[in-house]
Formats: structure tokens, C-alpha cells, sequence
């Protein structure tokens, strides 16, 4: 690129100055403050803060013994799980069937895609009418189909279920439709000499697609993980405030509840905080333990 | 691509996976349909006759009306509209910008500002957000009586949250392109401003497309930051308006089913008629997630 048109330097910070503006007063430096912030005494989100915390670590090691945030770790790993197996396994599922099929690829691509377009709260409330115990979709359905006594989806026993389930199924498609570009760069050839050497489909998938699928696999774990930190609209609105008795709160929804409903804006400052290291650990961990080496 | 060369007549196998697709399509679907069908039934149907189409006496639009008339949602979707429609021409603009300085030009220090660009995708909002409003709040834009300052305190936090992802699927875009035509505009005297604006941005518009497709539809469905920044009832844009329906009208099925209606048929529409950009985008804005 030697062209002259881009030697003279002057239009760079015209260029670049009003998006990095942007990106320094609303990201940048609210992340390092964010961190700042985590170690001193807030106790109102419009409040100035009251100094350092005494100790300056004194959240961090609140949080060891919060049996709440306890929770909210359980939950957000549960919910990490979930949406490996849920999410990445159901999608490289139903990618490999349909990289398989011969018509209609463009419509299961349409469908399986549509819920993430659609907000997650407005999917909370669907969700909500669904799960209703007397009676959403679900409880009137096993009333047709023969089942007595209505099933309370939303207590202790069923909540983390209930809650995973509309995230799962929303997200599906997102995966879906990365694998399944994925799979069609795959060059057509591989499958033909296969075809030649008399391999069944089964073991043209097994060892041609998911194979050469790896680093997208890969690709797609790591954004499960780390989707599943950010989740937050949709718990909030099915299972508001960790309800029933706490039993529900993410790390996310945690550190929004102690933030505004507790007012305890230092300590939900350090969840965030510890939702970011989580976030790096994890996707490191599972680049290690996935990702391929370029041939 | 087309493998159908190889199969002659559908096997046992591709049965039992068109049987699996369209199931996993149908639990999609169903859902989505179910909730508009009910919509247009009354409330008590709802939990006693969920699953028949309403017909004739069955039909009744009390629950639109209820939900034009109790809680503005013609004004939500205003604010809505003000907001996503900001944040996606803001975010075009100086990303665009960006994106085009750092393909075209080479200076000390664009490595680092790519990074930083890069990284500005992996910061999750929980952790930029209460600082945010803090400062916000110090200069007057949140906790107020005024409406339009309360959108631009929606849509500012927004903007910097979408402008990375934009940067990194326009740089995709602009590295591909020839830079023979930038060079003859040059030559026929074209200063690099107007070269931007009449050479790239036209050859640029698929990726523009995608990029305010999906910038839209994140400020329109992410209810986190409206929950700082929208503190009254007429500031409420559409996500936050329906966050806050369960606490106002608790057992108000009907209404709930409508509103739900209202707010995913439009995104709907905007889905079919662009999904070609959609899907596209995606893999490209894969890192946001």
C-alpha cells in the first residue's frame, strides 16, 4: 500500500479521535475506576465515595464467606455447563444434520436463529406464562395429556431448571449458525475421496467434519463461557432478586441486586470485578484445553 | 455445494434427521406462536384454553387496547426508537471513520490501538456500568426530570459498547477492498475526506448494513443499562416498559401476552426482511457475543 493518497498524517486524528473519545470516557476508564471503585466505601450510587475500606481488600474477603455469592458462583457454573452442552452440544448437533440433509437448509438456518433477535425480556415474560403454575402452557399440557397435581416450576426444586432452559433454548441458533458456516468451508473433495474409499456417512462425519470443525468448536466454547458470565435480562425478569430465597442469583444478577436493591455499590463493584477474572480464566482454560494449532 | 449429487433416494437416516430438525424447529417456533394467538384472547382464556385459535366469540383485541391505552407503549417505542436509532447513526459514523484510518494509513502505535480495540469487546457492561452512572450522574444526565437527557445517557454508554464490534467487522470489510478506485478518485482530485464518503462508504455498504442491524437491535433489546439510566415512567423506552410489567400488572396475563406481541413483531419483521445481513454479520461479530 504505497499509495500517496494516505501519506500525509494530519486525517488519522480526525478519523480516529471522536470513536477512541468514545470508547476512553465510557469503557476504558470506567473499567480501571471499576477497580478503584471495589476497594473503597460506597454506599450510594450517587454518593461520593467514603475513602478506602479497612482493610483496602476488605469486599474480596467479604465475598469468601458471602453465602450468597457462593450461590451466585454455583449458578453461573452450573449455568457455564449448560450452555456447553445445551448450547455448543445441541447446535453442533443440529449443524452436522443439517450440513447433511439436501433441502431446506435455509429454513431450519432461519428458524433456529429468530429467538436471538428477540429480546430477552420480552422472552422473561413469554417464558413466565409458560412456566405459570395455575396454568401456563406447560402445567395445561401435562393436564391434557393425563397428569394430575400442577407442577410449581418455580420453586426451590425447579428454579435453576426453569431458568436454564429459556437461556439455552434462545442461544442455540448463535452456535448453530457459526458451526454451520464453519462446516461449509470444509472443501467438498475431502467428502468425495471419503465416498471413493467407501466411507459411510457416519464416518464422514466423524472423521472429516468434526475434525476440521475443532477451532470452531473451540471458538464457540469460548463464547458459551463467556456468554454465559453476561447473562443477565432473562433471569432477572423470570426469578427477580435471586428469588425463591436466593436460590437463583448469577454473578451478574448478584452484583445488580447489591448494587441497587442493597445500595452496597463497592462491594457489587468487586463482583464485577470478579466476574471480568472469571471470564479471563475460564477462556484461557478452554483455548488450552481446545484450540488447535494451525496446520 | 450441493452434496444432493451423491444420494439418490432419501435414506432411513435422512428421515430421522428432517424428524429431529423440524422438532427442535417446531419447540422454536411454538412458543412465539402461542403467545400471539393468546394475545388476542381474554385473560381467563389463557389459563384454561391456551392452545385453540381464537375464533369468532373467542376473539378479542381488549388486550391491545389495554396495552396502547394503561401503559403507553406507543411512547416507549418512541423513546426506543430515539435511542437504538442514535446510538446505530452515531456508531456508524465514527466507527466507520476508524475503521477506515486504521486500514488505509500506518503510524507508530496502530498495533496498540487495535488491541485496544479488541479488548474493548471483551469488557462485560457489569463492570464499566457503575462508573459510568456516577460520572453521568455528576454531570446532570441521569436522575433527572428531563427525558432527552435521560435517552442520551442511555444511548452514550450504548454507543461505546457497540463501537468496537463495528470497528472490527468494518476493518474486515475495508482490508478487501482494491485500493485502485481510491487512487483514481486521488488522481481526479479528491482530498481523502471526500474519497471516504464517496468511494469507500458506497463499496462498504453490506458491512455498514450489518453493522446497524445489529447495533440496533442490541440498544433496543438490552435492558441492563436502561435500568440505570431510565428512572421515570414517560423516560421508559419499550425493554424497560416491559421489565417493569410483572411488578405493575402482576396477574394481567392478557395484557402481558399483548404487550409481548407488540414488541417481538416488529423485530420479527425487521429479522425476515435482513436476515441475509444478519447471519452474515455474526460471524464476523462472533467475539461480542
Amino acid at each position: 500500500m504505497n499509495s500517496n493518497i494516505y501519506k500525509k498524517k494530519t486525517p488519522i486524528f480526525v478519523f480516529l479521535i471522536p470513536a477512541f473519545i468514545f470508547m476512553t470516557i465510557f469503557l476504558y476508564y470506567p473499567f480501571i475506576r471499576n477497580i478503584v471503585n471495589s476497594f473503597q466505601s460506597i454506599t450510594g450510587l450517587g454518593t461520593a465515595a467514603k475513602g478506602f475500606n479497612e482493610p483496602w481488600y476488605a469486599n474480596y474477603k467479604t465475598m469468601i464467606e458471602d453465602p450468597n455469592m457462593r450461590i451466585a458462583i454455583k449458578n453461573t457454573i452450573i449455568m457455564i455447563i449448560a450452555t456447553l452442552v445445551g448450547q455448543v452440544g445441541m447446535a453442533l448437533l443440529l449443524a452436522l444434520l443439517v450440513d447433511n440433509i439436501g433441502r431446506g437448509k435455509k429454513f431450519f438456518q432461519t428458524v433456529y436463529f429468530l429467538p436471538i433477535v428477540i429480546s430477552a425480556t420480552a422472552l422473561g415474560l413469554l417464558f413466565n406464562l409458560i412456566f405459570l403454575y395455575d396454568k401456563g402452557m406447560l402445567n395445561q399440557f401435562l393436564e391434557i395429556l393425563g397428569f394430575s397435581g400442577l407442577i410449581d416450576w418455580k420453586d426451590q426444586h425447579h428454579a435453576m431448571m426453569t431458568l436454564l432452559i429459556p437461556v439455552m433454548w434462545q442461544y442455540v441458533g448463535f452456535y448453530f449458525v457459526i458451526l454451520i458456516t464453519g462446516l461449509n468451508t470444509i472443501s467438498e473433495e475431502l467428502y468425495e475421496a471419503a465416498v471413493v474409499d467407501g466411507a459411510t456417512k457416519l464416518q464422514q462425519v466423524f472423521y472429516i467434519s468434526i475434525p476440521l470443525l475443532r477451532n470452531v468448536v473451540c471458538t464457540c466454547i469460548i463464547l458459551a463461557v463467556t456468554g454465559a458470565l453476561k447473562v443477565f435480562d432473562l433471569p432477572w425478569i423470570m426469578f427477580p432478586k435471586g428469588m425463591p430465597v436466593n436460590s437463583t442469583f448469577l454473578t451478574g444478577t448478584y452484583m445488580y441486586y447489591q448494587t441497587f436493591n442493597s445500595n452496597n455499590v463497592d462491594y457489587g463493584s468487586a463482583i464485577a470485578v470478579v466476574i471480568v477474572v472469571l471470564g479471563i480464566i475460564l477462556s484461557k482454560v478452554a483455548n488450552k484445553l481446545f484450540k488447535e494449532k494451525d496446520y | 455445494m450441493s452434496k444432493s449429487g451423491k444420494r439418490k433416494k432419501p435414506s432411513i437416516g435422512k428421515m430421522i434427521a428432517y424428524v429431529f430438525l423440524s422438532l427442535w424447529a417446531i419447540t422454536t417456533l411454538y412458543p412465539l406462536v402461542w403467545v400471539v394467538i393468546n394475545a388476542f384472547k381474554d385473560r381467563r382464556l389463557i389459563l384454561t384454553d391456551s392452545f385453540t385459535i381464537p375464533v369468532g366469540a373467542k376473539a378479542t383485541l381488549d388486550n391491545f387496547r389495554l396495552a396502547f391505552n394503561k401503559l403507553n407503549i406507543l411512547g416507549a417505542y418512541k423513546n426506543s426508537l430515539i435511542i437504538s436509532c442514535t446510538v446505530m447513526f452515531v456508531v456508524m459514523l465514527f466507527a466507520g471513520f476508524a475503521a477506515f484510518a486504521l486500514v488505509r494509513y500506518h503510524f507508530r502505535g496502530k498495533q496498540f490501538l487495535y488491541n485496544l480495540v479488541i479488548a474493548g469487546m471483551m469488557f462485560p457492561i457489569f463492570s464499566t456500568i457503575i462508573p459510568v452512572f456516577r460520572m453521568m450522574n455528576s454531570w446532570g444526565i441521569v436522575n433527572t426530570e428531563s427525558t432527552a437527557l435521560s435517552l442520551m445517557a442511555t444511548a452514550l454508554p450504548q454507543i461505546a459498547g457497540n463501537m468496537s464490534f463495528a470497528i472490527v467487522v468494518l476493518i474486515g470489510y475495508i482490508k478487501s477492498l482494491p485500493i485502485d478506485l481510491e487512487e483514481a478518485a486521488y488522481i481526479e482530485g479528491c482530498n481523502v475526506y471526500k474519497i471516504y464518503f464517496k468511494v469507500v462508504v458506497p463499496l462498504t455498504k453490506p458491512s455498514f448494513a450489518t453493522v446497524a442491524i445489529f447495533t440496533f437491535l442490541w440498544s433496543y433489546n438490552d435492558l441492563f443499562t436502561q435500568m440505570f439510566t431510565l428512572r421515570l415512567k414517560n423516560q421508559w423506552a419499550i425493554t424497560r416498559l416491559l421489565g417493569e410489567l410483572t411488578s405493575m400488572e402482576g396477574t394481567n396475563y392478557g395484557l402481558m401476552a399483548s404487550a409481548v406481541t407488540l414488541v417481538i413483531i416488529p423485530v420479527l419483521i425487521i429479522y425476515l426482511c435482513l436476515q441475509k445481513y444478519i447471519v452474515k454479520g455474526l460471524t464476523a461479530g462472533a467475539l461480542k457475543g
